[in-house]
């Protein structure tokens, strides 16, 4: 797929001595849902913290939108057009909800661009104007992720990466919050995820990767993965 | 009457000038979590610069401090890159080793430099004017200084409070790596904080410099108490670092006169020992 919007080639990433990824290569089109699925500890993160910025690949390549971005700083990501919500919301806890959405803008100057993202948030997540002058931290877990997810669109993003949106919120908050990830999909948004809820997941989107210690061990289509007996097994419990 | 009048406005003069001395400790202590051993003499420098100024250019403290409050931002965003940056994310000692070897740098080459002599401008714009406030007597030049302290820390809550250089501000305080997500280059805040605690050093020593005698150990005493004042008023936040620099400098006053001069930094440090005894985090602090 080399017209991808996201090209991960064959990535190697270590934490010190201890390698956490292996040749990992996933490719995202424009305007797909992509899932990254595996057990806990597999390397599913490292994987977005390298596309990020977060983490330097030892080995391999990452391109975005046909442009090299290996290695690329953290801070200078977003203004490719990526956005990583990360695993855990870390939102600013100390801030109100409207200061957490006005940092997810801060490469914007533009006032009415970044008033204008603030109301698309708000019309996506109602209870976010209500909670708009609270602090992040007085939310419920279901709310902060919105809050996550609101902030990592302030920028516009042409991809947006998801890391364990359903980490500590009840069941049916999950799907309302998957819903959610539909609808900005279908606003042009490219989207990678990362989930443990692996039906929900291959349930949303087109197609998915499956991770294990570190090395990509199957792909394909949502049909096939959620069809394969393998998948279920390991990772559904059926 | 006017002894208790004249004790409070003294104390109160006093105290809002810890305040911006405290204040620039308190901000670097609460966003990178280092303690700068060189604050008081970075004020130390910053005298010297409006003293020399005044002395060699003939330029008024009233106005030298904003050379000096620039040359400070300069001085203090340099001995961050410099020196501060290599040190962070090493031993927990290194950075506070780090800031108190270049403090020792700082005054003896001042010492060396400009001899240990006390120097003070004379005729400065407002020298030898007081006023009169429900009978206590405020010299003029102190009263401006106290009341410029004042507008500073309120420009600095402001601007940390309510502009977004000032979320980013928080941001990278609460979070870096996430503050790193949104396009924050958290190196560059970290070098602006440190500029803006030295800026705050660097107006009050401007002012200062219009009553006061520069000598190369001037900034010792008033760290000390920044550093009293900062952890009184909860490590990290300038509201509570200006309310204990105000009761400090209340107690130093009180002390000072009513039971005697010699007693007042007593006074200042037992206030101390007894707060932290029942609340380490401070009054302030969470
Ligand atoms: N900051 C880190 N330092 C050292 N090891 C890490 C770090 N982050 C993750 N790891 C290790 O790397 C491996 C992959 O982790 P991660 O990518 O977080 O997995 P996942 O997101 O799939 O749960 C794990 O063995 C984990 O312990
Ligand atoms: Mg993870």
């Amino acid at each position: 797929m080399s017209g991808a919007l996201l090209q991960i080639s064959d990535i190697s990433c270590y934490y010190g001595a201890m390698r956490a990824v292996e040749g990992v290569s996933i490719d995202v089109a424009e305007g797909e849902i992509v899932a990254i699925i595996g057990a806990n500890g597999s390397g599913k993160s490292t994987v977005m913290k390298s596309v990020a910025g977060l983490v330097r690949p030892r080995n391999g390549g990452i391109k975005f939108g046909g442009e090299e971005i290996t290695g690329t700083p953290a801070n200078k990501i977003i203004y490719k057009g990526i956005s990583y919500v990360p695993e855990g919301r870390r939102l600013f806890a100390n801030l109100s909800v409207r200061e957490n959405l006005e940092l997810g803008a801060f490469r914007e100057k533009d006032r009415r661009v970044i008033d204008e993202r603030i109301e698309q948030a708000f019309a996506l997540f109602p209870v976010l104007r209500e909670r708009a002058d609270q602090t992040a931290q007085t939310m419920s877990g279901g709310e902060q992720q919105m809050c996550a997810i609101a902030r990592g669109l302030m920028s516009g993003p042409k991809l947006l990466m998801l890391d364990e949106l359903s980490l500590g919120l009840m069941p049916s908050l999950v799907e309302k919050v998957l819903e959610s990830v539909v609808e900005i999909n279908k606003n042009g948004v490219t989207i990678l995820l990362v989930e443990q809820m692996v039906q929900e997941a291959l349930e949303i989107a087109a197609r998915g990767y499956v991770i294990q210690v570190g090395r990509v061990v199957r792909q394909g289509t949502s049909e096939e993965l959620l069809a394969s007996d393998e998948v279920r097994r390991a990772y559904m419990g059926m | 009457m006017d002894n208790f009048a004249q004790v409070v406005v003294d104390g109160l003069m006093n105290g809002a000038i810890y305040g911006l001395v405290a204040a620039g400790l308190s901000l670097i202590w609460g966003v990178m979590d280092v303690i700068n051993f060189a604050h008081g003499e970075f004020l130390m420098a910053a005298m010297y610069a409006c003293y020399w100024l005044g002395s060699l250019a003939g330029i008024d403290p009233t106005v030298s401090w904003i050379a000096t409050g620039a040359f400070l931002f300069l001085l203090s965003a340099v001995a961050y890159k410099a020196v501060v940056r290599r040190c962070i994310g090493k031993a927990a000692m290194a950075p506070l080793l780090a800031t108190f070897g270049l403090s020792i740098f700082l005054k003896n080459f001042c010492l060396n430099r400009f001899t240990p002599n006390f120097r003070l401008l004379n005729n400065t714009a407002l020298s030898g004017k007081t006023v009169n406030i429900f009978g206590a007597i405020a010299p003029v030049p102190q009263l401006v200084t106290a009341l410029f302290s004042l507008v500073v820390i309120a420009a600095l809550y402001y601007l940390i409070k309510k502009t977004r250089t000032g979320w980013a501000i928080q941001a990278t305080a609460m979070d870096a790596e996430a503050a790193e997500l949104m396009g924050i280059d958290t190196e560059r805040v970290f070098t602006l904080v440190f500029g803006l605690g030295g800026m705050c050093v660097g107006i009050a020593g401007g002012f200062m410099t219009g009553y006061l005698a520069v000598f190369p150990e001037v900034g010792t005493l008033f760290s000390l108490i920044a550093f009293v004042v900062v952890a009184l008023g909860g490590f990290g936040s300038i509201p509570g670092a200006l309310c204990a620099a105000l009761l400090i400098g209340l107690v130093e006053s009180f002390a000072g006169f009513y039971i005697a001069p010699v007693v007042k930094y007593v006074a200042v440090f037992a206030l101390y020992l007894a707060v932290i005894m029942v609340r380490p985090k401070g009054l302030f602090g969470w």
